[in-house]
């Protein structure tokens, strides 16, 4: 490992840091309009250009909040819990390939790395509802534990189809395999699976019980304000943005797109484009549920995810293994 | 050796939605119900002790301020009980517009339920609209009473003032515009399929818990039982109309969700009618003294509110002040049913079913 | 009114301790004995008087008089049943055994009359604090916070 490569590591770090914290000032200005137009009103309107620059402002203020330690709340858990869950939220988007060569790492088993880091934020919900020292964030956390893990599982079995159909775990291999044709065409079902357990892994409605305002207050930050809340809230919106893009990548087509010029010096700027809309096509499609429907129960949640995504993600597996060995068959 | 253990929470008074300042102390066993205390009284101010001490004329401002998100219907209540007592006779105009406030009122009020059902199960959006449409109809009592939550409006023998002229043709317009409105709600909460999950079978009241717990309105008409002052001892002039009375099947808080919806329709059909009939003349009898002391008795009048079975059960000595008396708030009875409904249920759930009982603690607390 | 049969029964039974008879329209006033509320509250319920509306108190100074309404929706007959209770012995049986409803109106009543109810499973007060003394709404209660009105005019 020579000086180069962590100096582009670096570089690569804070760009990605800065990255995220742009797209949570967007995400969150997007959310508040969206939410604001759904429900027949304006939304933020005061600072800047409609709103605009409305969640800096909140970010200020955030900032420049007194920090808070509640009585007999374990210091340590409290105060580590926004940034264990952050980092990995932070983590993941090392292996998002944005454009064709814009990506940190092309790991080989890039997928399953994506899988596998942001659970590690599981351990800082936890760690959140403990150290609080509060029983709504208690429930809040275990909610989100339970919920969390067991949505893992038919998250990661959807992607299944994917990976046998590209024949490979990197991401960028993925996008490139679906040059011609899009994965969603072929795997409509593990998109809707991967789509549903991406909603309940960032818990957002109508699987937000980590932090059901009705019920539990606001579940695992109940007890947070400030600048650690505000990581939360950074996580939560960074994590929306990781699971949308690797849904783009794995079912629609991530870069691909039409109108894209070959070869030029553009063409991969039309490609970033591309995939950002996509993205945000998909966030908003989030949005929209957010704001439509109410929340599943906890056993109701645990349910849908054991009895009948686990299955359907299983039998997704199958067909596309009859898929692929029908079109070996009929091309060889 | 593992041990479990159960969770104390107590939910309130400060809370989300608890509806205002209720306190239930839960004992979980995880996330199950094993008991649920509830404390009231974070709101009391002693109305029915200030009453004693007030004119007739100056209770009508206090009961305003018992269901303060139905103000119309407690001045309705305690109007007609004194009336009563006195034997005034109203003027056929005045209780055609009394009518018309008060439908308004219960639409307006059901359009709160309705919405904070919505949202403690999640759903904001419908929240929103909810108290969008209400708006409206607080523009329409603005118009005609100049407040917007305690109206003060009703008088011994009538109301304090008639209809402006521009207030049947805006009402007119509510109603048309409420209707497709109420559709609107139905498919986007009623027949969402979340929603009914959380709902469905939720809460059962049974129709015996309902009948000795004294519940009434829309909790009791969603259990099943056809009850409805209205109808089955009509006062005010509510012979005259022709509605409907919507009746659940299973109990269930989805049940009483839909019951309040269909409410609200049979109410928009009663504004109409009573525009449509509504008689010149006087807004107020004629020949009230201003200083009213009713003859020495007692009445209980009970008028079918939003929530229930609103009465004043007023006892006169013949002085200018009530000797005593009593608010039956069906917030109160209702309320009283949440241990017996709650049990064996979820955290998630004690809210949903909570607010598909709809206490107003202004009236559970007086 | 209509004259249901129920009303002779019951006249017949509990003729001894019932001190006065009211009845207009569909509204019968009951003035009873206190000792024989519980199982004349039995008979009513058999009879159809299922839904418990509410129980109050009136302090006539020297004495209080319990208010309980029931109505029956089946005979579409209300009833009002009246229980008088010296000053001196405030106390009577709960019915709160009978209908669910009366736990907590007896607990209101309590709480604000100070009327003592016997086998009431959870006889505290209810809406006023636990540390709170006296009854507000007794006639003779008296709080030395409450300021005094002064008569300018």
């Amino acid at each position: 490992m020579n000086f180069s490569f962590l100096y582009l590591m670096g570089v690569a770090g804070v760009g990605i840091f800065i990255f995220i914290a742009l797209s949570v000032l967007i995400l969150v200005w997007l959310e508040r309009k969206v939410a604001g137009h759904i429900q027949s009103r304006m939304g933020p309107m005061r600072v800047g250009w409609h709103g605009l620059v409305q969640t800096l402002a909140d970010m200020v203020k955030l900032i420049s909040k007194e920090s808070i330690l509640p009585a007999k709340a374990d210091k340590w858990l409290f105060f580590l819990a926004p940034f264990v869950v952050f980092i990995p939220a932070y983590l993941s988007y090392m292996v998002i390939p944005f454009a064709p060569k814009l990506i940190i790492r092309d790991f080989n088993i890039g997928l399953l790395y994506f899988l596998a880091i942001p659970s590690i934020s599981v351990v800082g919900i936890i760690m959140a509802g403990w150290g609080s020292n509060n029983k709504y964030a208690l429930l809040g956390g275990l909610r989100s534990a339970a919920q969390i893990i067991s949505y893992e599982i038919p998250r990661a079995l959807s992607v299944v189809g994917v990976v046998m159909l590209a024949g490979s775990m990197s991401t960028v291999t993925i996008v490139k395999s679906q040059s011609s044709i899009w994965f969603i065409l072929l795997q409509p079902l593990g998109f809707l699976i991967y789509f549903i357990s991406t909603l309940a892994e960032v818990n957002r409605i109508p699987f937000d019980l980590p932090e059901a305002e009705s019920e539990l207050v606001a579940g695992f930050h109940t007890e947070y304000s400030g600048i650690k809340w505000s990581i939360f809230m950074m996580s939560e919106y960074a994590n929306v943005f990781a699971g949308c893009a690797l849904c783009v990548v794995l079912f629609l087509g991530g870069w691909h797109g039409f109108l894209i010029p070959k070869g030029e010096p553009w063409s991969s700027v039309v490609s970033l484009i591309w995939f950002m809309v996509k993205t945000l096509i998909l966030i908003f499609l989030m949005m929209w549920l957010r704001w439509t429907l109410p929340r599943f129960r906890v056993d109701q949640l645990m349910d849908l995810s054991w009895k009948v995504f686990l299955p359907l993600a299983l039998i997704n597996i199958g067909l596309t293994g009859l898929f692929i060995l029908g079109a070996l068959k009929l091309f060889s | 050796m593992i041990r479990t253990e159960e969770l104390q929470l107590n939910m309130g008074p400060q809370h989300p939605s608890t509806h205002g300042v209720l306190r239930i102390v839960l004992r979980l066993d995880g996330e199950v119900i094993v008991e649920a205390i509830p404390h009231i009284g974070y709101l009391h101010r002693g109305i029915e002790k200030i009453a004693e001490n007030r004119t007739y004329t100056q209770v009508i401002p206090l009961t305003d301020r018992l269901d303060y998100v139905s103000s119309m219907m407690n001045n309705f209540a305690y109007v007609l009980a004194v009336e009563e007592l006195m034997g005034i006779e109203v003027p056929e105009r005045a209780s055609f517009i009394r009518i018309i406030m008060a439908e308004l009122q219960r639409i307006a009020s059901h359009l709160i339920a309705f919405g904070t059902g919505g949202l403690d199960a999640g759903a904001m959006t419908v929240f929103l609209y909810c108290f969008r449409e209400r708006e409206r109809i607080l523009e329409l009592f603005e118009m005609v009473c100049g407040a917007r939550l305690t109206y003060n409006y009703f008088r011994f023998g009538g109301v304090s003032q008639d209809f402006p002229k521009e207030f049947a043709e805006s009402a007119r317009n509510f109603i048309k515009y409420m209707r497709p409105k109420l559709d609107e709600y139905e498919d986007l909460l009623l027949n969402n399929y979340i929603f009914q999950k959380r709902t469905k079978g939720v809460g059962v009241l049974k129709k015996k818990d309902a009948l000795s717990y004294g519940a009434s309105g829309p909790v009791l008409r969603g259990s099943g039982i056809k009850r409805d002052i209205r109808k089955e001892k009509p006062y005010s002039l509510y012979d005259r109309f022709d509605f409907e009375i919507p009746v659940g099947k299973n109990g269930d808080t989805w049940d009483r969700t839909w019951v309040r919806l269909e409410e609200m329709r049979q109410s928009l059909n009663i504004v109409e009618q009573a525009l449509d009939g509504l008689p010149s003349g006087k807004v107020k009898a004629w020949g009230v003294p201003r200083m009213i002391k009713p003859p020495p008795g007692e009445v209980y009048r009970p008028i079918e509110s939003t929530r229930g079975e609103l009465g004043f059960y007023i006892v006169s000595d013949g002085s200018a002040r009530p000797y005593r008396m009593k608010v039956r708030s069906p917030a109160f009875s209702n309320l009283s049913l949440i241990p017996v409904v709650i049990k064996g249920h979820q955290i998630a759930d004690v809210v949903v079913i909570l607010g598909s009982l709809d206490p107003v603690f202004g009236e559970v607390d007086r | 009114m209509k004259n249901p049969q129920f009303i002779k029964e019951i006249k017949k039974k509990f003729g001894k301790v019932i001190l006065d008879f009211k009845s207009y329209n569909d509204e019968i006033i009951l003035t009873i004995d206190k000792t024989s509320l519980l199982p004349l509250a039995k008979e009513l319920k058999k009879i159809g008087f299922e839904y418990f509306s509410f129980v109050t108190a009136v302090d006539y100074q020297e004495r209080i008089i319990l208010v309980y309404r029931l109505s029956s929706f089946k005979d579409k007959v209300n009833l009002i049943l009246k229980a008088i209770l010296p000053l001196s012995d405030l106390k009577i049986d709960s019915v709160s055994s009978i209908w669910g409803g009366a736990n907590w109106h007896e607990r209101e009543v309590f709480d604000l009359f100070g009327v003592v109810f016997d086998h009431h499973p959870d006889l505290r007060r209810i809406l006023l604090p636990e540390n709170w003394s006296g009854h507000p709404l007794r006639k003779d209660y008296r709080d030395e916070d409450v300021v005094k009105r002064k008569e300018y005019f």
